[in-house]
């Protein structure tokens, strides 16, 4: 298969068929769950960053020698419950658990139905609920990157816009005034909502990270913005790749 | 065969979508003495056998840490109904 060139930093590393190499070498793994949507989205974002994916699956009991995690959005256990609360309880998501706490930090991203994951995990704080106009929405939404320190976000600027896909149902965050306070004075507020809030998002939240910042949610999906031709008309259309180039970055660059 | 209902509420500060849609639904069908809806879930978990003590604390453990989401929900009630 001939894959696209690489875009991004990453292009200075893999100039040469070694740093190509060195890219490839990094694995991340995209989890699927019963009713997860866009794992091979997600996938094939990775692969377009220069990284190799990984499948793993939800049942497994090791996460294996990946690098870092995608729980990538859908629909797990069709919403049964709550939004992510059957799937948090998943064998492998108690590794995953383990390994974002862990001294490694193991970096882990969750798109929509993934940071509903994220949240019911208690790996980051507050929750989502039904849209305030109790809608599915599906529209290019504009963000504002406001933490560009996460491992998910080190290639963008920071106050960066970028316009990636939103779709979803239960995409209203919530938390209590004492966390979103915490969460904006440790600069934990990792995406905003710009122009328009699609859901009644608190305070325009539209993704935070953990305190390390390896641990990274957000509603909008970056990986449905990673190919010219496929991705929202405002912008580029790639404007998601940078999560993925930003992740595979700071694995190679750790690895060094 | 006995049966231990939880009941499960969205928190008080917590606006409720579901409930407000169902707030302004009531009127138009002409029932207007409501003026708030708070919709929440029950679930009823069926026991084979007797509903020991040890049996009602898993029941409250399960309430707290998979039926409900602390962040967003209480646990209002758990009790024992008899088939």
């Amino acid at each position: 298969m001939t894959e696209l060139p690489l875009i991004g930093e990453a292009i200075a590393v893999a100039a040469d068929a070694a740093g190509a190499r060195r890219l490839a070498g990094a694995k991340i793994g995209v989890i699927t769950f019963p009713g997860t949507l866009d794992d091979r989205d997600a996938a094939r974002a990775v692969r377009l960053a220069g990284a190799t994916p990984v499948e793993l699956w939800h049942a497994d009991t090791t996460l294996g020698d990946v690098d870092a995690v995608v729980i990538p959005g859908g629909f797990s256990y069709g919403d049964y419950l709550r939004a992510g609360a059957i799937a948090r309880f998943a064998p492998l998501m108690s590794k995953i658990i383990d390994a974002a706490n862990s001294d490694a930090r193991l970096p882990v991203l969750g798109i929509c139905n993934g940071f509903q994951i994220l949240t019911e995990s208690h790996l980051l704080p507050g929750s989502m609920v039904k849209n305030d106009h109790l809608k599915f929405m599906c529209r290019d939404q504009v963000l504002c990157v406001e933490n560009n320190t996460t491992a998910w976000t080190r290639d963008y600027a920071a106050g960066q816009e970028i316009t990636v896909p939103l779709k979803n149902q239960d995409g209203q965050y919530i938390a209590d005034e004492k966390t979103l306070d915490a969460l904006e004075s440790e600069g934990r507020v990792v995406f905003r909502y710009v122009g328009f809030n699609p859901n009644g998002s608190r305070r325009d939240i539209a993704g935070i990270s953990n305190p390390a910042g390896n641990v990274v949610g957000l509603m909008p999906h970056p990986e449905h913005a990673v190919e010219a031709g496929f991705g929202p008309e405002i912008g580029s259309g790639t404007e998601g790749l940078g999560f993925f180039t930003s992740v595979l970055n700071k694995i190679v660059g750790d690895n060094k | 065969m006995p049966r231990i209902v939880v009941d499960v509420m969205p928190k008080p500060e917590i606006l409720d979508p579901q409930g407000k849609a169902i707030v302004g639904a009531l009127p138009r069908l002409g029932f207007t003495a409501f003026s708030a809806v708070r919709q929440g879930k029950r679930f009823e978990l069926t026991v084979d056998g007797e509903v020991t003590e040890e049996i009602l604390a898993q029941a409250r453990n399960a309430a707290e840490t998979l039926l409900s989401n602390p962040v967003i929900e209480d646990v209002v009630n758990v009790e024992v109904v008899e088939a």
